[in-house]
């Protein structure tokens, strides 16, 4: 009988690197292809037993057939042992864990605004190459991404050869500060919401970073006429199982592996704000 | 209804134990109950009940889950899981054969827990209605009958003997395996027994507790209760009220290398311990208040809300005998019901 604790053997076929602490991983299952289907949004629990196991945001689009990725920070047991190890390299994968993105219902047709902060374009980068693979079912599309320094920002050569060819793709990015080889933008996301420009009429917005990012972006969109009804984030617990049984993730009485990562900014009103 | 005489209380045991293991309290060296393998000469306790609870048949406290053999690059993920063997338990009380009800909606519930599945499903339980409640007992505020315990079969102490009642197929098929032992009886005895314990039952120190202030729906009245501060003022986090809990469901996973490959494998967790939500970001509970309302907030709040109203609670007091600050959940209780939240 199935048990979703068993993860696939799958093989990390590319690593790049892409800013000092973070790498995309590449994984395919050991026959060609990939592992299991998912939708943008949704996570994966990764693992090299032994080491240990930790939810990872797919990051690739489900429109690629060909193989899975995900980004991961360096910052402790698997995350340090999958920066230190080399391509060809087996590692386990379950899931898809979590609710995703609605793509196909209540984004569709939609204008869309996303926000992000460091690492926190992994997940969104699953939406937003969706919504290039599937450009005539959503409007205008703003991404608003900023980092410490240019260095820190994720798919920087992605963004730039392919996402800011899009039609109606409009890229904004932001670093903290100054630096040499910058000419774009300096400042913080929550300041740039309010100068790019947006328009919050029949438009969803999208947004993933770091807590104080998110603390301080929210009030700017409220600020520039988005209401919370129209503004997604995903939350990020502690996690073991991603099935809503272990009992560690919840925010009141609802499971982030499992009624989440996603929420929007009206539900999570709804929730104690233990988080 | 089918009547055993007492003489052949231990043939039905031995019957059973010819095809297939059976449990039941058997009293310790210090004299308390804990489920034990019967076999030739193993004598039933007559606690009212296990020291721990009957949870362990279902979920142990730590169980291998699969295992890996690691080479160069590659990796094999073996299966270990195999069907478990058919099993009995004899002598679960009414508020722990409630507690596999709501492990069940844990556990059974879209993705089934497969481990959790295998005992459930060969496991057969059969219940032993309570006689002498204790000052501890307050199943009842949940809805739970000490007097008609659910499970496969369930059984009365009547005054020469016992009464077996069969509730499910698999109570029915392990009773027409024993049928010769039984002989046919009406419900008088059971309905006499019944009364009996109904009647202490209303006498009990907790027959009067409620369920007020607590329950579905109610998590924003509940969650800023300022009370919660002087509730957990004390706790020392022990988690010593977690692992007695018969509804307490948290695990970790975790792995273990044998030196031939790795284990990985489950056990009971608590979310009363600091390292539970611990995040390299950030704590969302960082002190004991945090993590005492939430052990609270999930069984009379949380788990209502997900599960048509039921509690994560079924009485069973073992929280209120083990906790070394006699902090428990009838306390809580007793102080949320107390109006603070209108
Ligand atoms: C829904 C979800 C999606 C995620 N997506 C990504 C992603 O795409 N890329 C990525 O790099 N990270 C992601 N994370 C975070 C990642 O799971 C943690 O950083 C994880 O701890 C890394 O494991 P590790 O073994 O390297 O660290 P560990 O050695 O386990 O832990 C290092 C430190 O992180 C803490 N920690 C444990 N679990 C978490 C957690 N869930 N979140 C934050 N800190 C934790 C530990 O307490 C410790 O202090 C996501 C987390 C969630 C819940
Ligand atoms: S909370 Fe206490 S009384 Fe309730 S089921 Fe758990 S151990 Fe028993
Ligand atoms: S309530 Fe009591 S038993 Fe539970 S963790 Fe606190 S001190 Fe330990
Ligand atoms: S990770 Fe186990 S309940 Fe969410």
């Amino acid at each position: 009988m199935e048990e979703t604790l068993i993860p696939y053997a799958g093989i990390v076929t590319k690593i790049t690197g892409q800013t000092p602490d973070v790498k995309t991983f590449r994984v395919e299952a050991p026959e060609g292809g990939k592992l299991f289907e998912h939708k943008p949004g949704q996570c994966a629990m990764l693992s090299v037993p032994g080491v240990s196991e930790a939810m990872i945001s797919i990051t690739s689009s489900p429109t690629n057939k060909e193989y899975m990725e995900f980004s991961v920070k360096k910052c402790g047991c698997l995350s340090g042992w999958l920066h230190g190890m080399d391509e060809g390299q087996m590692i386990t994968v379950r899931g898809p864990y979590g609710r995703p993105f609605p793509v196909d219902d209540e984004l569709a047709g939609k204008n869309l605004v996303f926000v992000a902060g460091g690492i926190g374009l992994a997940p969104l980068r699953s939406v937003i190459n969706y919504v290039r693979d599937n450009r005539d079912k959503y409007g205008r599309v703003d991404i608003i991404y900023g980092s410490r320094s240019k260095d820190d920002l994720v798919y920087y050569d992605e963004i730039v050869s392919e996402w800011m060819n899009t039609p109606d793709f409009h890229v904004h990015l932001t670093i903290d500060r100054e630096q040499e080889g910058w000419d774009g933008h300096v400042g913080f996301v929550p300041n740039y919401i309010e100068e790019v420009g947006l328009n919050p009429i029949n438009t969803c917005a999208l947004m993933c970073g770091p807590p104080i990012m998110i603390k301080f972006s929210l009030p700017n969109l409220l600020k520039v006429g988005f209401d919370k009804t129209q503004i997604y984030t995903t939350m990020e617990l502690r996690m073991k199982c991603g099935i809503g049984k272990c009992g560690r993730c919840n925010i009141g009485n609802k499971y982030v592996c499992k009624d989440g990562p996603v929420f929007r900014f009206d539900q999570l009103d709804e929730l104690p704000g233990e988080y | 209804m089918k009547k055993l005489s007492l003489a052949k209380l231990y043939d039905f045991f031995a019957a059973i134990a010819a095809k297939e293991a059976l449990y039941l309290p058997v009293n310790n060296e210090v004299g308390k109950a804990e489920y034990k393998r019967w076999s030739e000469g193993v004598e039933l306790s007559h606690q009212l009940n296990t020291l721990r609870s009957a949870k362990d048949f279902f979920f142990p406290q730590t169980e291998n889950l699969m295992e890996f053999k690691m080479e160069g690059k590659k990796i094999d993920i073996i299966d270990t899981r195999e069907a478990c063997d058919d099993f009995v338990i004899f002598g679960v009380r009414a508020c722990d054969a409630a507690s596999f009800d709501i492990l069940d909606r844990v556990y059974l519930v879209d993705p089934v827990d497969s481990y959790y599945k295998n005992r459930r499903e060969h496991g057969t339980v059969i219940t032993h209605a309570c006689g002498k409640p204790a000052e501890t007992c307050f199943c009842g505020t949940f809805g739970i009958d000490a007097a008609d315990p659910k499970g496969d079969i369930t059984v009365w102490d009547v005054e020469d003997g016992y009464v077996f009642r069969a509730n499910t197929e698999k109570g029915e098929k392990l009773m027409a395996a024993t049928a010769d032992l039984f002989e046919d009886t009406d419900d008088k005895a059971v309905k006499a027994e019944q009364d009996k314990v109904r009647e202490i039952l209303a006498k009990m120190p907790l027959a009067d507790l409620t369920t007020e202030g607590v329950g579905a729906g109610l998590t924003k009245e509940v969650f800023d209760r300022p009370e919660w501060a002087s509730l957990s003022e004390s706790c020392l986090g022990c988690g010593t009220c977690t692992f007695v809990c018969p509804t307490c469901q948290c695990y970790d996973i975790r792995d273990f290398d044998t030196g031939h490959g790795i284990q990985r494998f489950r056990c009971w967790d608590s979310c009363m311990y600091s390292d539970f939500t611990k995040m390299s970001a950030g704590q969302p509970r960082p002190t004991q208040l945090e993590r005492f309302r939430q052990r609270f907030m999930h069984k009379l709040v949380y788990f209502p809300d997900n599960n048509d109203g039921v509690f994560g609670c079924v009485g069973c007091g073992r929280c209120l005998s083990r906790c070394p600050i006699s902090m428990n959940i009838v306390k809580v209780m007793k102080t949320l019901a107390k109006g603070g939240n209108k």
